[in-house]
């Protein structure tokens, strides 16, 4: 069930990562976020295709949905991929129901304490770029605004993706989804750096580095970027204790 | 090498397959006998490889550091396009400059017109040799990077995602050849690039983090000796990587 009175704050702070020193991975971070808030009992990830065609994770807003993208790409099996296979979405699928359709995803999700699963495709004229997951903790409960809603979401993560409307705009989103699979590589490598720095799993030491970034008005990337290839422009980060 | 069943093995061996496929393309190209070492010899190989592959009318590579963005060393498929790579150093500008700079791929399909604009002096000269688009990929993984690919062609018009695939694979492993290089372990085969098909997992990029700090390398060479460490013990880079990031397996100096 969306929260409509939410569902204005929500648009306005997507447009405003939209527009304010764009970062990828931020913006997609934060989209997961936001559809997560805005369907109360919901969690959300969501993968981009890279140049082979394949799927890649990208960005959640819970650990658990990671885990469960990444499931879903190894075994290439579960809602995402359906949805991105036939371009279309995926809406209120009961797992408990899905056994057969996902022998091995819906089983995994529901031990993960989630009961209905849904994917909404991201589009580009005639394509499919990539795909907006949720996952609930209620069994299906989307109604058709709803739907409308989160498959605008998916839209504006394309939006944010393309950022501009033109001829080159095939171009423009090959060289898009290839910078922000290069900025996830970064932000993977950073966590590595960090987690041997200061004795901590990657999931802290990608916290620490997210704290960082906002407390210090930095982008991710460049933070990540830094922590990897320049460390001693941010010693409070990157120093040993 | 652990084989994972089902699905997943279909990805998998898509990604093997083809960068199998690009290393026998490479295989495949004659030898030229110009007393280039094995990895520089290779790397015009991949060029002339990748000419045919696509098709394109040249293919260019140029090593890039942050330092040295005019004049880093040139490999190619042939004179005009190895003459079309140093014009870009000659003039400070190019799409080659652009995308190792970017960090993301220039692709042009333009020049002639789009392209005029971008780079006024290179374009130019471009379009004198006969080039009517130009399609730049950066030499990277993550943080680390080494310069970059450019895929000349004769007509305007976009690649396809059929073209774009031997592209990026090239890339790929002209990267994995590049970083190869940083560990000196002579003269590497084919094999540790079908590896890399399994070495897409984020534990891997974690691990070359890691290493990083267990050896004070910088990650090009963290990645080189990750990978020359599952190469000498027979195990794929993404299994070494999850001991890696386990805690379970520390590379020391002394590790081959």
């Amino acid at each position: 069930m969306i929260a409509v009175d939410r569902l204005a704050e929500v648009f306005v702070e997507v447009a405003d990562t939209l527009v304010d020193d764009f970062d990828v991975i931020e913006f997609l971070e934060s989209l997961t976020r936001h559809t997560a808030e805005v369907s109360d009992t919901a969690s959300a990830g969501l993968l981009l295709t890279d140049p082979h065609g394949q799927l890649q994770y990208m960005a959640s807003s819970s650990n658990s949905v990671k885990l469960l993208e990444l499931f879903q790409l190894q075994y290439q099996e579960g809602p995402c991929l359906d949805c991105f296979r036939t371009g279309t979405a995926v809406v209120n699928s009961n797992l408990h129901q899905a056994g057969e359709r996902w022998p091995l995803f819906a089983p995994r999700a529901v031990e993960a304490g989630f009961q209905s699963v849904h994917a909404f495709p991201l589009r580009h004229r005639q394509k499919v770029i990539g795909a907006l997951n949720l996952f609930s903790t209620d069994v299906g409960d989307l109604k058709p605004t709803d739907v409308r809603i989160i498959q605008c979401l998916a839209d504006i993560a394309t939006i944010g993706l393309l950022q501009e409307r033109t001829i080159r705009s095939a171009e423009i989103l090959t060289e898009q989804l290839q910078s922000a699979l290069n900025s996830r590589i970064t932000i993977e490598q950073a966590k590595g750096v960090l987690a041997r720095t200061h004795g901590v799993g990657v999931d802290a030491a990608f916290d620490l580095m997210r704290g960082y970034a906002r407390s210090n008005n930095l982008r991710l990337s460049d933070v990540a970027r830094a922590v990897v290839t320049d460390p001693h422009r941010h010693p409070e980060l990157t120093a040993t204790r | 090498m652990s084989r994972m069943q089902g699905p997943a093995a279909v990805v998998v061996d898509d990604l093997t397959a083809r960068t199998a496929h690009a290393n026998r393309l490479i295989d495949d190209e004659p030898l030229r006998a110009r007393g280039a070492s094995g990895a520089t010899h290779r790397l015009e190989r991949l060029c002339t490889a990748l000419t045919r592959a696509l098709p394109a009318s040249g293919v260019g590579l140029s090593l890039l550091t942050d330092e040295n963005r005019g004049g880093g060393t040139v490999t190619a498929s042939d004179s005009k396009s190895r003459l079309l790579e140093e014009l870009q150093f000659t003039l400070g500008e190019g799409p080659c400059i652009d995308a190792y700079a970017a960090r993301r791929p220039v692709l042009e399909p333009d020049l002639g017109t789009h392209g005029m604009r971008r780079w006024p002096g290179y374009a130019r000269a471009a379009h004198e040799h006969g080039v009517r688009a130009v399609f730049a990929f950066p030499l990277q993984v993550g943080a680390a990077r080494a310069g970059a690919l450019d895929v000349y062609r004769a007509e305007p018009g976009s690649l396809t995602a059929d073209a774009l695939t031997p592209a990026v694979t090239c890339a790929d492993i002209a990267m994995g050849l590049l970083v190869d290089g940083q560990a000196r372990v002579g003269d590497r085969r084919a094999s540790p690039q079908v590896d890399d098909a399994l070495a897409n997992r984020l534990e891997v990029y974690q691990a070359q983090g890691m290493v990083m700090v267990d050896l004070g390398v910088g990650i090009e060479e963290a990645m080189a000796r990750l990978r020359a460490h599952a190469w000498a013990e027979g195990r794929s880079i993404g299994d070494v990587a999850q001991e890696i990031v386990a805690g379970k397996l520390t590379l020391d100096r002394d590790s081959p």
